[in-house]
């Protein structure tokens, strides 16, 4: 009987602290976990007892990467509370604020924390001096998104300027208009961004994942739609709960959530490509053809086409909003608390995320409940390390332990946003 | 907003919410209201990546960061980063999702996209917990690097 085991203590290259460890008997896989050691963070506890108003900036403060996505789901969540719908060049403004985040997010992770993993290099300064020109594009293309976030969002991280029914202040035509040129840049950057990222050599892996995201009848997802699945969920956000469920394990401090009838799924790059390429632009549509992933990716090591593909929406759907823009009358929508208990999703750059308030008719958040992606693709890293070793007994321990880091940085999973906890139980004697 | 670039650029970094982390900013905002508008002063970056955008070839740049090394609070140190290395763990250590400044150094290098001098001031900080207020020997130190870097300016 022989058995072994791949363990790395601290994943690199990953937001949050974290590390992986697969058993391995009689060549057969035993174990495979994502060893989530960050501390809880209780920000549903904190949000107890605060005024509606604050979730946005309570929230946004969860993650330094993805703050647009707290904003987006909690104002949503508690305009639909008090029954108000936020529309027109103001809707408009938060799609563009979004875009800003998708791209400098996506962009990190494509070229300095994902790219060296292809390209056999430990870091992207390393990578930087064999690819400069590689590297100042990445930087002047998540430039891009960080300008887009400060413009509308008043900062590029954890926004100022978002609230519940729409923005404290909005831009004038003519600071929109200073974008314009950029991100016809962006729209170039991100075609060659495609080109590369389709030249890197991938692993022949594919899995037969549960794909979730949102759907909207006449968008690319961003920050509205109903949650669909490749194997059939087609629901509103209210039923969220009554479809997917999150369960604590014993090695990580965020739950792992999975769909109730079967088990884990996916959501994130892939689950809305996948859900959503008849949404994506023209140009988008044809470059990822070109790219060689169709219409349907099921290799998570292709993911990085897919976050390249997005880009190019994100850069391309900011520019329409950009050219399309009329500064509105008023920055906000007035909203009148009233009890209620509301739920919303939106597409944060790692996928769904989920978000649930129950407030009185004072605007007092007496509940709050947050389902962030990285808790939701928990068990699918997992299940894809299992594989992966699976297939991969034959390779030196080093090369596997590597394959294995790979696995779980093709998710960009943001450990930090993952760990949150319904409930803290004290027992004393 | 693309490229404003100024000849001398000063950057505060840190978290003003985590008490002495945020000496950084302190310094840089004491900066900007005792300095002209032809001194561009950035409080806090978003990573260290976006460090590099802040300047190009032709700038002076002074970067002021938190150190914590466990050196004697207050402690203040100068790297003429052109020059000399700065030594690891003073300011690395803690980002995982994106870069340092000396990482960020390093890779401006790398590029070719140093500026014309660059010089990083660090203070020893001692209390990181959630709060917005500096230490007493941070807050000294604080001071007299602001009066010490308003004397190179001139």
């Amino acid at each position: 009987m022989k058995s072994k085991t791949i363990k790395v203590d601290y994943l690199a290259r990953v937001e949050g602290e974290g590390g992986l460890e697969v058993k391995i008997k009689d060549n057969e896989v035993t174990d495979a976990k994502l060893n989530i050691f960050e501390p809880p963070r209780f920000f549903e506890g904190f949000l107890r007892g605060r005024k509606f108003t604050e979730a946005p900036d309570i929230t946004a403060r969860i993650c330094g990467i993805c703050p647009v996505a707290y904003q987006m789901s909690s104002s949503h969540a508690m305009e639909s509370a008090c029954g108000v719908s936020v529309k027109g060049q103001l809707r408009q403004l938060r799609r563009l604020l979004y875009c800003g985040e998708w791209i400098e997010s996506h962009v990190l992770h494509i070229y300095m924390l994902h790219a060296p993993d292809f390209l056999g290099y430990q870091d992207a300064i390393q990578l930087a001096k064999d690819y400069p020109d590689v590297v100042n594009r990445a930087l002047k293309l998540k430039k891009l998104g960080n300008d887009i976030v400060a413009l509308i969002g008043g900062r590029e991280i954890h926004p100022i300027n978002p609230r519940v029914g729409g923005f404290y202040k909005v831009p004038g035509k003519e600071e929109l208009d200073k974008f314009v040129e950029p991100l016809k840049w962006g729209i170039e950057a991100s075609l060659e961004t495609i080109k590369l990222t389709a030249t890197f050599p991938f692993p022949d892996f594919e899995q037969d994942y549960e794909f979730v995201s949102l759907r909207h009848a006449d968008e690319y997802p961003l920050n509205e739609g109903r949650i669909v699945s490749s194997k059939g969920i087609d629901i509103e956000a209210k039923d969220f709960l009554d479809y997917f469920e999150e369960e604590h394990v014993q090695h990580s401090t965020s739950l792992q959530a999975k769909v109730k009838a079967r088990g884990h799924y996916l959501v994130g790059p892939m689950a809305r490509y996948n859900l959503n390429f008849d949404k994506l632009p023209e140009i988008a549509r044809q470059a990822a053809i070109e790219a060689g992933i169709g219409e349907e990716c099921r290799n998570p090591f292709k993911s990085i086409i897919v976050r390249a593909t997005e880009t190019l929406f994100a850069c391309h759907e900011a520019l329409q909003i950009v050219e399309n823009y009329d500064m509105p009358n008023r920055p906000y929508v007035e909203i009148e608390p009233r009890q209620a208990t509301a739920h919303w999703c939106t597409e944060a750059p790692r996928g769904l995320l989920y978000h649930r308030y129950s407030i009185d008719d004072n605007g007092i958040i007496k509940d709050a409940r947050i389902i962030p992606p990285t808790s939701q693709n928990q068990k699918a890293v997992e299940d894809d390390l299992r594989h992966l070793v699976g297939k991969n007994l034959d390779l030196s321990d080093e090369d596997l332990t590597w394959k294995c880091e790979q696995a779980v940085r093709n998710y960009d999973p943001c450990i930090s946003c993952s760990c949150h906890f319904l409930k803290l139980n004290i027992k004393r004697e | 907003m693309m490229n404003n670039v100024a000849s001398i650029i000063v950057v505060g970094i840190g978290n003003e919410f985590r008490n002495d982390d945020g000496v950084g900013l302190y310094v840089s905002h004491s900066l900007r209201e005792k300095t002209d508008e032809e001194i561009k002063v950035v409080n806090g970056v978003p990573d260290g990546f976006a460090l590099i955008e802040t300047w190009d070839e032709s700038s002076h740049v002074i970067v002021i960061d938190c150190a914590a090394s466990e050196n004697i609070p207050g402690t203040i140190y100068r790297f003429d980063a052109l020059k000399e290395k700065i030594p690891s763990g003073l300011f690395d250590g803690f980002s995982t999702h994106s870069i340092s400044i000396v990482d960020a150094v390093e890779m401006a290098g790398t590029l070719g996209r140093l500026p014309k001098s660059l010089t990083v001031y660090g203070i020893e900080g001692n209390n990181y917990s959630p709060g917005r207020c500096l230490s007493p020997e941070v807050k000294i130190a604080a001071e007299r690097l602001v009066d010490r870097i308003l004397e190179e300016l001139r």
